[in-house]
């Protein structure tokens, strides 16, 4: 037993982190930086790797809000695509998104193809805003469908979304902590108070324990164990609600600047919540759960 | 990454496994402890335990333990939770005197009292907290006057586990009278059976006692006693404390597994349907697993690093909160006759575990203390106080 990331993996992190602390990255930058083809196999032009090295990708893109289709390519459709077209995601010359499950399409606009049950289609359809700007929704136009070797996998899609959310939530954590060793209120920083510490120390007890169920989902997926469903399941519901959790209770430490369209915390607010609201809210993934365990 | 056991651990764990199966009596198998009878089971018990290897583990082989890698430890704990085996009885010792002896004691107080906690022997407790002194521990009172060859002990202490029992009590004293909070204190450990040491039980909301009061008059305490130096006692308590959060996470989380094993018959059992409680049901199965991984994520580091990571008191904290909630769904599962709370009741298992979780939030560090130094330690925060 041995859960923590490889020095590679570790090394992913760090170059992520800080060029996502930059200006954001076109998509071609992704594709020069290897981060499209992760998991495409070397003869096709990608790393070879696999899963966890996404979910480590997933979880700073989430971190630092990112706006293009990762979520939808690499995290929906880049398994269940032929060879020659993953080499082409992984060259950054095609991009996609999936219809899974009777849910809506992510990034519809930004991505010319999408992979569902019944095999590919054209990214052609009806354009749903969104909470979050960055990430609209789409509803598929009808039409004849190319057949496609791989099946959509909702377990990858629930575990790409939890390692999104302990992104969400660790920037929020974050953001709040500077925020209360700086804001000074009655001569002295809000951090000395407890109604604000004891709230910031909730955040981080519920961030530590997403990030532990993402990184069990990410690894149940990557290694097809039979957890996978189950873990990604777990992981989903109760990450997506921290991240949900952790912006209001961030909101409310930054007082009336945090309630700005100026600063930046509604923006990942409104990700945590499409993100709790993808695929199901976490009700719906515990009843999953429920079912195998009670049923 | 690799959650699955190595070959190595997979023996271990089969062995630990089959050790349980042919040694584990069956009156002991899901025993909650507390009541006067698991004293003498829990001795024998803790000395077949000891016999087989499995006390102090990770403890060095010099003292009478394992020797073996904290992975091992933590298979321990789990496969003990899964069998519903009642730990060690000596908790406290293996939990805190003995990290502490072996951290500041001196070659002979190791071989004095080291082996002997392991082997159950001797029983220990722990003389911290007082009347006066919770939360706030530097406001010890008890003194601990300097005399020839011994100190005089005054005082009192409270919320002592264990002491009814026990043969050695570890003892925070103010030896200098004149001192204020964090200095001079002085670490020592105190023979129980010494005159002049009163132990009186504290009956809790649950019925039983656990817990006890610890009068001191003028109870002589030979100066070979003492751990560290006069006037360091804040440190060396600070090692117990340390050790208290840090080892407990797989004890804690060890207990939570059987508590959710027990939820999910129960839900099972009672062919549950309401979507609110199989929802909550789906919850606290969630989050058992979401500390379970925590603690490995702790392991690893501290298997990696040798220095246990920050994640002890959240993990503390989240165990005792997540513990009041799944005892109170259980009897809200058992619905009407959650009341009921004869001998032989389903409901009064639950009821117990129930008004026992109460105490969780304020054992081993009240959950305010627990935020504060999640606050200030982990995250950096500016001190409250």
């Amino acid at each position: 037993m041995r859960f923590a990331f490889t020095p590679e993996q570790d090394e992913l992190r760090r170059q992520a982190r800080s060029l996502l602390a930059g200006p954001e990255p076109s998509w071609q930058e992704l594709a020069e930086l290897g981060w499209l083809g992760v998991s495409v196999p070397e003869e096709h032009g990608g790393a070879g790797l696999g899963f966890v090295e996404e979910a480590v990708l997933l979880e700073e893109l989430g971190r630092s809000l990112y706006s293009g289709p990762y979520f939808a390519t690499v995290g929906l459709a880049l398994p269940v695509l032929p060879p020659e077209q993953q080499a082409r995601v992984a060259a950054g010359e095609v991009r996609w998104s999936a219809a899974l499950d009777g849910w809506l399409v992510p990034n519809l606009d930004a991505v010319e193809r999408v992979a569902t049950e019944d095999g590919a289609a054209p990214a052609e359809g009806e354009l749903v805003e969104s909470v979050d700007e960055s990430r609209p929704l789409g509803r598929l136009a009808p039409g004849p469908r190319e057949p496609l070797p791989g099946k959509l996998d909702c377990a990858r899609a629930y575990a790409a979304l939890a390692a999104e959310a302990v992104g969400v939530a660790q920037k929020a954590l974050d953001l709040s902590v500077d925020y209360a060793k700086t804001r000074q209120q009655f001569g002295r920083p809000i951090g000395v108070y407890q109604a604000v510490s004891h709230r910031i120390a909730d955040m981080y007890v519920e961030t530590e324990l997403a990030r532990s169920l993402a990184y069990w989902a990410a690894w149940c997926v990557a290694e097809g164990d039979q957890q996978a469903p189950v873990a990604a399941a777990a992981a989903k519901s109760y990450a997506s609600e921290a991240a949900v959790a952790a912006c209001e209770r961030a909101i409310q430490v930054h007082g009336g600047i945090g309630f700005t369209w100026e600063h930046e915390l509604h923006r990942y607010y409104k990700r945590a919540q499409w993100i709790e609201s993808f695929g199901g809210y976490p009700a719906v993934q515990r009843a999953e759960i429920a079912r195998a365990l009670l049923d | 990454m690799e959650l699955r056991d190595t070959p190595d651990e997979a023996a271990f764990r089969a062995e630990v496994r089959a050790w349980l199966e042919a040694n584990l009596p069956a009156e002991l198998r899901g025993h909650r402890g507390g009541a006067g009878r698991f004293e003498e089971l829990g001795r024998d018990w803790s000395r077949r335990v000891y016999e087989a290897g499995y006390a102090g583990l990770t403890w060095p082989r010099e003292y009478g333990g394992g020797g073996a890698p904290y992975s091992h430890q933590a298979i321990l704990f789990e496969e003990f939770a899964r069998a519903e085996a009642p730990s060690h009885i000596g908790v406290i010792g293996i939990g805190m005197a003995g990290p502490t002896i072996m951290v500041h004691g001196s070659e002979e107080q190791k071989r004095r009292y080291l082996a002997k906690i392991l082997s159950a022997q001797e029983i220990w407790c722990q003389g911290f907290s007082e009347p006066g002194a919770g939360s706030d521990l530097s406001a010890v009172r008890t003194s601990a006057e300097r005399r020839d060859g011994h100190y005089l002990v005054n005082g009192q202490k409270v919320w002592s586990s264990f002491a009814h029992i026990a043969d050695w009590c570890l003892l925070l004293t103010r030896s200098d009278p004149a001192s204020e909070r964090h200095a001079g204190l002085t670490y020592m450990v105190v023979d129980m059976h010494s005159s002049g040491v009163d132990v009186r039980p504290l009956r809790q909301i649950t019925g039983e006692a656990e817990f006890n009061e610890i009068f001191f008059t003028d109870v002589e305490v030979p100066v070979e006693n003492r751990l560290g130096e006069e006037g360091d006692g804040w440190a060396v308590a600070m090692t117990t404390l340390l050790h208290e959060r840090g080892t407990l996470g797989f004890a804690l989380t060890g207990t939570l597994d059987v508590a959710v094993r027990k939820l999910l018959a129960l839900a099972k059992e009672r062919r549950l349907e309401d979507t609110r409680l199989r929802d909550k049901v789906a919850e606290e199965w969630i989050e058992l697993q979401a500390l379970k991984l925590t603690n490995y994520r702790s392991l690893t580091k501290l298997v990696e690093t040798g220095i246990p990571g920050p994640e002890g008191s959240g993990s503390k904290l989240h165990w005792s909160e997540q513990n009041q909630r799944l005892t109170k769904l259980a009897l809200e599962i058992l619905g009407g006759e959650a009341a009921a709370n004869g001998d032989g009741e389903e409901a009064a298992y639950w009821r117990h575990q129930q008004l026992r979780s109460r105490g969780n939030t304020i054992e081993a560090g009240t959950s305010e203390v627990l935020r504060n130094i999640i606050a200030e330690r982990v995250l950096g925060l500016p001190r409250s106080r």
